[in-house]
């Protein structure tokens, strides 16, 4: 039995039987007691294929199962999860959930969320594209992806591999308010890392693409030449010495950026008042022309959903209008705490966008004239209590609007509440490949700090 | 050891109808010709934690996860699948999955399964029922009275207390049976202070293998408590912190953190087999300065980053990674000690059943020198004294490093000053340690928060180190 056989896409039938777990999880938690109570119960099965100088590395098969509950005894609460989904095991935790809440305290903005907002329509988003390609044809792919980086240039000396991921999810979510709501989602991705060598010694960078389904995949060639071009590019990098100087964010590392905002104006941030961005809705954060908004609904979005985790109705919304925070990002019990409703971001934001302008890559490196452009960020010196920035860099130095070289070991920082008032520009250079869609960003000035 | 192989075998074998004569039957299914080594690994995980915020403890979560992971090893290929189910046609299927990376061939068999011997580092509890519930939850509204009580600055306070107990059972085709039973037990505590406008906040905790009141003796608690709220005060008053190049004194303790970036993870053996660590090679050569001596030990007892035996059921070591200044040796699990002709030093470590193990740190730490910390300060002429971090990151290949200031001051004329905030270094761990001119006599272990990352896996680690004399590092602040 050596064959491996293709998985037959059982995912309705799976569907099915989370549902009934869900609900028979209510049930339960009825029984015992619980005033009311909300369930996950979910599936994730893969297969991730590592390549190595054309050797098979790794081939992982994966399937993690989980169940989550939470009861409410009043506004008491309690929580437990188990990996098994076995009628036992699931009564095992309801029992813990419910003990647990005999310990915790009243907490008024505890509860599910308002019954109103709850998703009455739960739209196909086009999110289920089930990869059929087996562990032999996905070495190959990952080979050939290998090979184009590995001749894109003989400095390229070794390569930290290539790989393929496979990905499906299945999730039902339920709660006492009668909601029962299922979703399903393929994620994939394909990936190479390379090491190139020269006499300074050796640099590693990667590529890669992500996509909910492999028709949309990038040729995987061109992932392969695109993560060679990008190690070659970093040899010989030097360091800079300290000075003021303007940014210029790469889409890749200029989504972190966004993130640090979406993350200031979350409401966990915010009612434990451990955001610099406390009190700012309907204040000016950005200049006037930026513009971010929420897409829950895009077909095929790598962070499409019609519910949060919540159960809430997901919905087209304003975030930054004409640079002013037009909501914050809010999930039932963080709403309660501020005084507001549920934005439907429990478990987080789905599509971010950021409106484009109108440079492309070229256009803002010519915009920038002289300084710095950052293609990848180090360590975690980000303070969103304070808006402190520090964080390890490299990129490039550019001149007269053309790279001159590659620069590493530099830290750049500022203040997040400077960096995005005084941003100059977005790209229309925008990036696919996160639930964060952004080009790439121009700031100011940052001071950068390396050798004297 | 029997006895903890007898507990691993109730936990985890025994509810699917298995036994330990099962398990040739399964390495039956995945040996053959051209598979050089194969394993199982169980593992029953069972966690507990606590949140205190706004003054009340608002919640409470209980998980429980198992599984068997089943690789199969063929030269460097690795085939691996793992089931959340314990019970033998699960096994068997991932068996034949785990296999199929090698060629066909007739079915072999492991080596007939001997239980290894070892040294307890931790006593078999589960740590969960080591306190009551009423008792968890007196503690955390003791620590959150007494951080407001230390200030009235303090305006935000949350506490947790977190265990978890894994029971792992280690079957291994070279003849390996191995089983240990791992408490881990955490507490932390963090505050938001308020003054004139600004907040900022402070963070403190600990823990390590042991049960609850082994974590609450010696008023350990209350010491979280004050160094939370001290750090909190004492971030109020800084100011940005400079930029560019200075001499830089680290603490003693947590900054260890800087071996563990700089040097540590270029030491695993897996990126020196592939050649892809900026240290590959340089075993035996000068990579520090005379009088640097860092070792990864697993054998401190109760220690976080500690294991009795490693996730390939290896008993763990003391490894000296840097003796005087010169490369020593490396970090090693099975695969790569036997692709290196190398011995495995105790190092294969995985977050669970469902990922691979690799070679990963324990407790890395350097040991101490003759100088006096307060003589190293009074060295300085301008610099920066940097006594806590958040955490760091490294790139193997190019050996850049970056780890970030939450506690630093500036030294003037040999005095520490002023507080300053937003401090990040970064340096290249081929040199950061050669520029290493005076080493403390006081080495102290981090308190037991540290989470180290590798390839998407975390696992628990400990680092620790003397005060120390970095001639000099760059240093990203904002102030000229």
């Amino acid at each position: 039995m050596n064959a491996i056989v293709i998985d037959k896409d059982t995912s309705s039938a799976d569907l099915a039987r989370l549902s009934d777990i869900a609900e028979d999880v209510i049930r339960r938690c009825r029984a015992k007691g619980a005033s009311e109570a909300d369930v996950a119960a979910s599936i994730d099965t893969g297969l991730n294929v590592n390549v190595r100088l054309g050797e098979v590395e790794t081939v992982e098969r994966t399937r993690d199962r989980g169940v989550s509950v939470t009861v409410y005894f009043g506004k008491r609460k309690g929580s437990a999860s188990t990996a098994d989904l076995d009628p036992a095991s699931i009564e095992q935790t309801v029992e813990h959930a419910c003990a647990i809440a005999r310990y915790t305290e009243e907490d008024p903005a505890n509860g599910l969320a308002d019954p109103a907002l709850l998703a009455t329509d739960i739209p196909d988003l086009d999110l289920w594209h089930p990869w059929d390609i087996s562990p032999e044809e996905a070495i190959r792919l990952a080979v050939e992806m290998e090979d184009a980086g590995r001749a894109f240039d003989p400095r390229i000396s070794n390569s930290d591999g290539a790989a393929v991921q496979v990905g499906a999810s299945m999730t039902a979510y339920a709660n006492s308010l009668g909601f029962l709501g299922t979703e399903r989602g393929t994620h994939h991705s394909l990936s190479a890392s390379l090491i190139a060598e020269d006499a300074n010694g050796m640099q590693r960078d990667y590529w890669y693409d992500s996509v909910r389904a492999a028709s949309d995949f990038a040729a995987a060639e061109s992932i392969g030449r695109k993560a060679a071009e990008r190690t070659v590019a970093r040899l010989g990098a030097r360091r800079l010495g300290t000075r003021d100087c303007p940014v210029l964010f790469t889409p890749e590392v200029a989504r972190g950026l966004i993130g640090h905002f979406l993350s200031a104006i979350s409401g966990g941030a915010l009612y434990r008042r451990a955001s610099f961005l406390v009190d700012h809705a309907g204040k000016q954060v950005f200049p006037r022309w930026m513009q971010i908004v929420e897409r829950p609904r895009i077909p095929r979005g790598l962070g499409s959903t019609a519910f949060d985790s919540e159960g809430v109705a997901t919905r087209d919304a304003d975030l930054v209008t004409d640079g002013v925070v037009a909501r914050y990002i809010l999930g039932s019990y963080s709403a309660r705490k501020l005084g507001l409703a549920s934005t439907g971001n429990a478990g987080g934001v789905h599509n971010v966008i950021v409106q484009p302008g109108q440079d492309d890559f070229a256009a803002l490196l010519k915009r920038m004239h002289t300084g710095l452009l950052v293609t990848e960020l180090m360590g975690q010196g980000v303070s969103l209590i304070t808006g402190d920035y520090s964080r390890g860099a490299s990129g490039f130095w550019v001149e007269n609007g053309e790279i001159a070289y590659p620069v590493e070991e530099i830290t750049i920082a500022a203040n997040l509440r400077d960096m995005f008032a005084n941003l100059v520009a977005v790209g229309r250079d925008v990036d696919r490949r996160s639930h964060i869609l952004t080009g790439s960003i121009l700031l100011e000035r940052m001071t950068v700090a390396g050798e004297d | 050891m029997t006895d903890l192989i007898t507990q691993a075998e109730q936990r985890l074998l025994r509810p699917g109808g298995l036994s330990q004569g099962d398990l040739d039957g399964i390495f039956a299914r995945l040996m053959g010709p051209s598979i050089d080594a194969a394993d199982l690994y169980f593992q029953h995980s069972r966690s507990e934690a606590w949140v205190l915020e706004d003054g009340i403890v608002k919640e409470g979560n209980h998980s429980i996860e198992q599984g068997v992971g089943v690789r199969a090893l063929s030269g460097e290929k690795a085939g691996f699948a793992y089931s959340d189910e314990i019970v033998l046609p699960a096994l068997l299927e991932a068996a034949g999955s785990a296999r199929a990376i090698a060629q066909a061939g007739s079915a072999g068999v492991g080596k007939p399964l001997a239980i290894a011997t070892g040294r307890a580092l931790y006593p078999a509890i589960d740590p969960i029922d080591t306190l009551s519930n009423e008792a968890k939850i007196a503690v955390l509204r003791e620590v959150d009275a007494y951080c407001r009580a230390q200030d009235p600055r303090v305006k935000q306070v949350i506490v947790s207390l977190a265990a978890t107990l894994d029971t792992v059972l280690i079957a291994h085709s070279d003849g390996t049976l191995a089983a240990d039973v791992r408490p881990l037990v955490r507490m932390n505590v963090q505050v938001i202070a308020e003054a004139g406008g600004r907040r900022e906040s402070g963070s403190s905790g600990g823990g390590g293998r042991y049960g609850f009141p082994e974590l609450l003796a010696n008023g350990r608690a209350h010491a979280f408590a004050r160094e939370a709220v001290r750090t909190a005060l004492v971030n109020l008053e800084s100011v940005p912190a400079p930029a560019g190049n200075m001499p830089v004194v680290l603490g003693p303790g947590w900054p260890g953190v800087l071996l563990h970036e700089a040097i540590g993870h270029g030491f695993e053996g897996d990126f020196n087999r592939k050649g892809t660590s900026a240290f590959a090679g340089l075993l035996g050569e000068k990579v520090a300065a005379p009088g640097v001596t860092v070792v990864d030990d697993g054998t401190l007892a109760g220690r976080r980053g500690s294991l009795s035996i490693d996730d390939e059921g290896t008993p763990t070591q003391c490894t000296v990674l840097v003796e005087n200044g010169v490369m020593k040796g490396y970090m090693q699990d099975k695969l790569n000690a036997r692709l290196m002709g190398m011995a495995p030093t105790g190092n294969g470590r995985r977050e669970s059943f469902a990922h691979l193990p690799m070679p990963r740190m324990t407790n890395t730490y350097m040991l101490p020198g003759q100088h006096d910390p307060a003589e190293i300060i009074a060295s300085v002429p301008r610099g920066l004294y940097a006594v806590n971090f958040g955490g760091g990151q490294v790139d193997i290949t190019n050996g850049k490093f970056t780890f970030s200031a939450s506690e630093a001051y500036l030294i003037e004329d040999g005095k520490i000053t002023r507080p300053v905030k937003g401090a990040t270094l970064i340096g290249s761990g081929a040199d950061v340690l050669k520029r290493v001119s005076m080493i403390g006599n006081d080495l102290k272990l981090d308190e037991g928060v540290g989470v180290c990352g590798k390839d998407g896996q975390s696992v628990p680690v400990g680092v620790g180190q003397p005060t120390l004399r970095i001639d000099s590092m760059t240093v990203g602040g904002t102030a000229a």
